[in-house]
């Protein structure tokens, strides 16, 4: 039976990972995962959770320590957010070329300078090559469950993987909610143990994170491409029996009145709650809008995407985070691309807001989706729209 | 990947996940020597036998032949030249590799 719980997201996080009986966690305190992590320290200190909890020095090292961990097939987990999660850039692509099923839930927050401790998705998408599984959270309980899902998906041997869960620094992280709280022994039984392939092992040696020349990286790069290509079918597979279990269905892209809607708004992460009122408001006025929200981010969820806009003529993105000098929105970007060969083609409209941990309300997403319908029709002499900016 | 295709057929379906290599001291097969650009030569009858060469190496690549004095392997010697640099009795000099 699934309990309803008030809890700081955060918590439930720490809460989450005793359940799923982690067996190391290496992290560094950073505002605003530092709640999750300061709640798995006390777990392991007050031994409700057996695990080793390693306080590295910094998130390089914390990344770092994450690799010897899953390496020996330990099951491992670390949080972080924007600085911290620039800090162990480099980690992220050893972990996920050497194929480590490590979880990590990102509380996504804006990248200095000028200094910003509150949310935005620049930090996500700084990290958007690095080749791990990236799945974006609305809400709480999203966290919860898909915390759960991550390990299940990264360990899976079709899949073997790092993962990513992000959800909105302060937005989610800080906010208290009531969530369904899966029983400990469902989750056992939804995650079997972790059992990796080919462990460091003494007695049966093997060699990780090896040299490769020329004649062989090209190929390795193609094997981890295809590796996170193909680990949709697993991640779909994952949220169907979870949705079997728990009754709460996760997809690639999902959407709200979005059935032949001729005007699609598009977000990622929390502020799609804020949306799905505005899109309520705007149809109330007569509208004929729905809302997108894309919730895997990576692998790139391209045939779910192409079939959500059939038959949609306005696409108008909003993106946390700027690609300074370039086309504006990241996410905008990769839609446009996704459907640049679509026939017919929608007309795609890009702003950029909510940076820095900026609001944006009911009203705000209203003036953005009109705002968008008319620069579809006029077109527009800017690559994107830098929403609410003094200029 | 112990494979026993040549390198240059090896596909990405022939790497082993991550690419973990999973025969121990697969690495030795490489001939890293190749790349020297000066080899030493051991003036074998007048070494001492001290075994100063070898201790020095940072290859790990002289050893001691039968008859008790000290060789490189060319395989893996990368002609640093510390051998030589060390060598008490001036024994081991520094060859252009043609």
């Amino acid at each position: 039976m699934t309990k309803r719980v008030g809890m700081e997201v955060s918590v439930a996080i720490g809460e989450m990972v005793k359940m799923a009986d982690v067996d190391v966690v290496a992290a560094y305190p950073i505002t605003p995962q530092t709640h999750i992590v300061e709640h798995i320290a006390e777990l392991v200190a007050d031994g409700e959770l057996n695990a080793e909890y390693v306080p590295v020095e910094s998130e390089h090292s914390a990344m770092s320590a994450c690799l010897g961990s899953a390496a020996v097939g330990a099951r491992t987990f670390t949080a972080t957010a924007g600085q911290g999660l620039e800090l162990m850039h480099e980690v992220l692509y050893v972990a996920s070329g050497m194929r480590l099923p490590i979880v990590m839930t990102v509380a996504n927050r804006s990248l200095a300078a000028p200094l910003s401790v509150w949310g935005d998705h620049s930090d996500v998408m700084a990290v958007r090559d690095t080749g791990w599984i990236q799945i974006f959270c609305e809400n709480g309980q999203d966290v919860v469950d898909n915390v759960i899902c991550a390990f299940r998906i990264a360990e899976d041997n079709k899949v073997l993987l790092p993962v990513m869960v992000h959800l909105d620094g302060f937005h989610l992280s800080h906010v208290i909610e009531p969530m369904l709280f899966p029983e400990p022994e469902e989750v056992k039984d939804f995650l079997p143990p972790n059992k990796y392939p080919l462990p460091l092992n003494p007695a049966k040696p093997v060699a990780m994170g090896d040299f490769a020349p020329p004649f062989i990286y090209t190929e390795a790069r193609w094997a981890h491409e295809t590796a996170l290509r193909q680990s949709k079918q697993t991640i779909l597979k994952v949220w169907d029996e979870f949705a079997g279990k728990f009754g709460r269905q996760y997809k690639p892209v999902e959407s709200y009145r979005a059935d032949d809607a001729k005007t699609l708004l598009f977000t990622i992460g929390s502020f799609s709650e804020t949306a799905m009122t505005a899109v309520d408001a705007l149809r109330e006025e007569g509208l004929d809008i729905g809302l997108v929200r894309l919730r895997l981010w990576r692998p790139f969820p391209f045939e779910e995407l192409r079939a959500v806009v059939k038959g949609a003529e306005t696409l108008i993105v909003l993106d946390r985070a700027l690609s300074v000098g370039g086309p504006g929105g990241p996410v905008c970007s990769e839609i446009r691309s996704a459907l640049y060969d679509a026939n017919p083609r929608p007309k795609i409209v890009s702003f950029v807001g909510g940076l820095g941990g900026r609001d944006i309300t009911v009203d705000g997403f209203s003036a953005i989706v009109k705002r968008g319908i008319e620069l579809a029709k006029t077109g527009s002499d800017r690559e994107f729209q830098m929403f609410g900016v003094r200029e | 990947m112990s494979n026993p295709k040549p390198d240059n057929e090896l596909t990405s379906r022939d790497l082993e996940i991550g690419c973990i290599a999973t025969t121990p001291g697969s690495a030795s097969v490489n001939r890293t020597g190749d790349w020297r650009s000066q080899r030493p030569e051991f003036a074998t009858l007048r070494c001492i036998k001290c075994g100063l060469c070898a201790l020095y190496c940072p290859e790990g690549c002289i050893v001691e032949n039968a008859g008790g004095a000290f060789e490189a392997n060319l395989y893996y010697c990368k002609g640093c030249g510390i051998c030589s640099r060390e060598c008490p009795i001036l024994a081991v000099t520094m060859k252009e590799e043609s």
